[in-house]
């Protein structure tokens, strides 16, 4: 029979009637509440009635024993290593262990071996990658000045210098390689560009003759005209449409659709699974200032930092953060108090403040518009005023949604002082405005060129798009893609050299109100961070017609990382508003997400819609460059074309999505459920832990009066050993606490 | 049965990757910055401790608020005086490295934030971590009126059986629920 270790039992092996067990606090609850499903059976059936107990008395303390022996059990099937331990009780578990593997005779040990081995090889593999990882002791320098918010920035900046390297890599080894190697095999290529005499496959060169003066190359080379245009750079070079092998035939033009198909699927995934735990927390966590107070103080101080003044930095930071939010409580119970005019006066307020910023929006839209327009214009009337000129109103396009770019941010912090907001949100609602604003403009940029290449003016368009100012519009559009990235490349560099040195120098250098009143740059990670989501968003449309793209955006990243590593240390301090980690990575990745679905918006239209060049490209020989799927899925044997035929059908999308609905429907209502599960078991710990306290109260009473002497009085509770970390004592207890049997002492399971 | 002759011995290296979270690069790296740590008439001592002002001159410790408290923690000395010898300099840097699991880390996590040793996190210990974070000076420190309230809610966040006080269960529950607590609890030399 077991020993009890807290009741006493009789001869006859029956426990009176204990009147402890209905004075326990949670079963006065049960009673009150007359809830019996998940406490009663455990602890008392209260149908049974008082007899009941004496069973699950029994039982507990079985489940005692049971306890203590799966908690032994649970220590042995760990590694030795996930045991909270000093080195020392490590190594005689070790040895413990080894004694016992001894009894498991040889196979057992060879097994055991064997799976140390293996372990401790793939260890080593994992660690061999990880020191191959680009920046790591760059980034190792980072961390230990400025802490995880700065380093998210740069860590994100790596994924995406890699990215953008694998999605070169895909675009080279399936559309260049197989043109370049066409010589030295014995392949034979069919090409596009038939002079069939039509008026849409006319195709002037655009290579410069004569005598070319030298700015000329240059402004070639920064706009990607010249003799830059019929390079493996733009689109308009790959005219091979198949290459004939002796076995097979490689169709270019299908290889070129489904390679742009799987870059930006490459990218999705790639984003997805980065971010996946990233999501988990953030969506998780519905209720969003639940948690925050802990998160903030158990894990608010970074370890990592070695530098005294980021020490120092982060300390003030962690107190600017407390203090707001603190604040934010209490105005949140301020808030609550509002009348019903204040209220009235405030949405009027935002309102109107809403309606100047869209007008501010649209006014900055519109003049990207106007600039496209007229920079389209010049180029087609070549007019030549002068070297610097020309390159402007080449650039145009760029300067003006650099501009606003970078005016509506500081207009916007101004206008959200208005309009009232907790401060967590003000941020957020400033951001995501910034979002909008640079993410839209690109679309702008491009619509505007759209209503150039497909308005032929009063009547329909001949070959499908204005043929007289764009005999291969892809291309047109490259170049503007690949205008974009050099301008924003050299803006990034620009700023960097030219006004953050110059303000370091004036502040370090001339004590003066102004310096005073500029102050230091300070290292702003969300316009950091749009900055390069902006760049990357136009590699991702630019790579179709430009498939050098991806390598052009690398080798910018590349340079980024130093260009704003070197800033970062010599030029700035960084913010006095603390980033987190984990948040930085939902919204980097949030935004990168935005970015790519705004990316396929174009290059989906493009591809499906407006008809291909007939004068270049691989796709002269398709209306549009999407036919070329459908054609060759026609000359597909039988059973794949059936079953791509299936796949394509309505039954299937149909049934498609209904299945993914349901499977939703499920998860949301597990959540829930589970949700409920946790609140339940909440309340049953606070019941058990007001129970546990009763009996602590009654145990002292019981021992005062069995005692002959006073108890030895203690200052602490417990002893100078092990401290039971899982039972909170509370520490007023005046008399010596003794149990019957001592404290586990294992106090590390969870 | 620490090591500070002046190379590891193979047998040594795989028994200490075995036993903690580190590489065999990271256990090599230790060794050196631990032996420039000891004093030169100590250094082929076998395990040898260095108190804990030299502990404290590494500079991945000198700024942190809760270098002492590590220290403590991690020291297993008879005198409790925070010396750190080559084994527990290999334990501390387990704890807080990359692989080291949640569980690991929030158990040593809240023992240093225990200032008081009794095995529970009460307010005084919170008000302790929190002038520590903030920077321990009357200038810094928060009005007690804003140190309650901030308190108040860390119980109301953490403290399920609503006791006062946060135990290790309830304290691993919340760690577990925040998303910075991997990334900050990290040391790397």
């Amino acid at each position: 029979m077991e020993v009890d270790p807290v009741f006493t039992i009789d001869g006859s092996e029956r426990i009176t009637i204990i009147p402890l067990l209905d004075q326990l606090p949670s079963y006065q609850s049960l009673l009150y509440r007359r809830k019996s499903s998940t406490i009663g059976n455990k602890r008392r059936g209260s149908s049974r009635g008082r007899f009941g107990s004496l069973s699950s008395i029994k039982s507990t303390a079985s489940t005692i024993n049971r306890h203590d022996d799966k908690e032994q059990g649970l220590s042995e099937g760990r590694p030795i290593r996930e045991l909270a331990m000093s080195m020392k009780d490590k190594r005689t578990e070790r040895e413990k262990r080894s004694v016992k593997a001894q009894d498991l005779g040889n196979w057992g040990q060879w097994r055991q071996n064997t799976r140390r081995c293996l372990k401790r090889w793939k260890e080593d593999s994992e660690d061999r990658l990880n020191s191959m990882k680009l920046w790591r002791r760059d980034i190792h320098q980072i961390e230990a000045r400025f802490g995880t918010g700065i380093l998210s920035y740069f860590s994100f900046l790596r994924f995406l210098v890699v990215l953008n390297l694998i999605i070169f890599l895909l675009m080279f080894c399936f559309i260049m390689l197989p043109i370049i190697i066409i010589p030295y095999t014995s392949g034979n290529a069919t090409y596009t560009h038939q002079d069939s005499g039509s008026v849409c496959s006319v195709y002037p060169s655009s290579t410069r003759r004569g005598l070319v003066i030298f700015h000329e190359h240059i402004t070639d080379l920064l706009s990607g005209g010249g003799f830059l245009e019929q390079t493996y750079l733009f689109y308009g070079f790959y005219k091979v449409d198949k290459i004939h092998y002796p076995s097979c035939t490689y169709n270019l033009a299908l290889a070129y659709l489904l390679a742009t198909i799987s870059y930006l699927l490459v990218s999705l995934i790639w984003i997805v699974k980065r971010s996946a735990t990233g999501f988990k927390q953030n969506l998780v966590k519905d209720e969003d200032s639940f948690q925050c107070f802990c998160n903030k103080i158990f894990a608010g101080w970074d370890f990592c930092i070695t530098n005294e003044k980021a020490a120092e930095l982060k300390r003030s930071s962690l107190l600017y953060e407390l203090r707001t939010d603190l604040e934010e409580e209490r105005m949140k119970q301020e808030k609550a108090k509002r009348t019903r005019k204040d209220k009235c006066q405030i949405y009027a307020i935002r309102f109107i403040l809403n309606l100047f910023v869209i007008a501010v929006l649209a006014a900055c839209f519109y003049s990207i518009y106007l600039a496209t327009t007229f920079s389209q214009e010049q180029q087609r009337n070549h007019v030549k005023v002068n070297f610097i000129v020309d390159l402007i109103y080449e650039y145009l396009p760029s300067i003006v949604i650099t501009m606003a770019n970078f005016i509506t941010p500081l207009l916007f912090s101004v206008i959200i002082n208005y309009e009232d907001y907790s401060p967590a949100f003000e941020i957020r609602f400033t951001l995501i405005r910034c979002v909008f604003m640079r993410l839209t403009s690109i679309g702008v940029l491009l619509f505007s060129l759209w209503s150039q290449i497909t308005n032929c003016g009063e009547e329909e368009c001949f070959c499908g798009y204005n043929t007289a100012l764009y005999s291969c519009w892809e291309t047109r559009v490259g170049q503007e893609m690949y205008k974009l990235t050099i301008f924003d490349f050299i803006i990034i560099a620009a700023v960097t050299i030219l006004v953050e040195f110059p303000r370091k120098l004036i502040v370090t250098y001339w004590k003066s109100g102004f310096s005073k009143w500029w102050g230091e740059q300070e290292f702003g990670i969300p316009q950091n961070v749009l900055e390069i989501v902006y760049g990357q968003t136009i590699c991702w449309i630019g790579t179709f017609y430009c498939p050098l793209l991806p390598a052009i955006c690398t080798i910018k990243y590349f340079f980024v990382f130093y260009i704003k590593k070197l800033s970062l240390i010599k030029n700035c301090r960084p913010s006095t508003r603390p980033f987190r980690a984990s948040s930085s990575n939902f919204f980097f990745l949030g935004v990168l997400l935005i970015g790519l679905a705004l990316a396929c918006v174009p290059v989906t239209v493009s591809v499906a819609q407006i008809n291909c060049s007939q004068a270049c490209g691989p796709f002269v020989n398709y209306n549009t460059s999407w036919e070329a799927l459908p054609k060759a899925a026609l000359e597909l044997s039988d059973g794949p074309r059936t079953f791509l035929h299936a796949l394509s059908s309505e039954a299937f999308a149909v049934s498609f999505f209904v299945v993914s609905c349901l499977a939703m429907f499920y998860v949301i209502a597990l959540a829930g459920a589970h949700k409920k599960v946790i609140n339940q078991l909440k309340q049953q710990l606070d019941m058990e832990g007001q129970d546990k306290r009763y009996l602590i109260v009654m145990l002292c009473q019981a021992q005062g009066l069995s005692r002959a002497q006073p108890p030895a009085s203690r200052s602490k509770p417990r002893s100078g050993g092990s401290p039971s970390y899982h039972t909170s004592f509370n520490c007023d207890f005046p008399q010596g606490l003794l149990l019957v049997h001592p404290t586990p002492n294992s106090s590390t399971h969870v | 049965m620490g090591a500070t002759a002046s190379q590891l011995d193979k047998g040594m290296l795989s028994e200490y990757q075995e036993l903690t979270y580190l590489t065999k690069q990271e256990i090599l790296l230790a060794h050196k910055r631990f032996s420039e740590l000891v004093p030169k008439e100590e250094i082929d001592r076998i395990n040898c401790r260095i108190p804990m002002n030299l502990v404290l001159t590494l500079p991945e410790l000198k700024s942190n608020p809760f270098n002492e408290r590590i220290c403590k923690v991690f020291s297993t000395s008879d005198s409790h005086d925070g010396s750190l010898n080559f084994d527990d300099f290999l334990d501390l840097l387990s704890a807080f490295s990359d692989s080291a699991t949640l569980e690991i880390k929030s158990h040593y996590a809240f023992r240093i934030f225990d200032f008081d040793d009794d095995g529970t996190l009460g307010r005084h210990d919170l008000e302790k971590l929190v002038n520590c974070l903030t920077g321990g000076t009357d200038d810094t420190n928060l009005t007690p009126e804003e140190m309650r309230q901030l308190i108040d809610n860390i119980l109301e966040e953490s403290d399920i059986d609503k006791d006062g006080t946060v135990n290790l269960s309830e304290f691993q529950h919340v760690i577990s629920r925040s998303p910075d607590f991997v990334s900050s609890f990290k040391i790397v030399l």
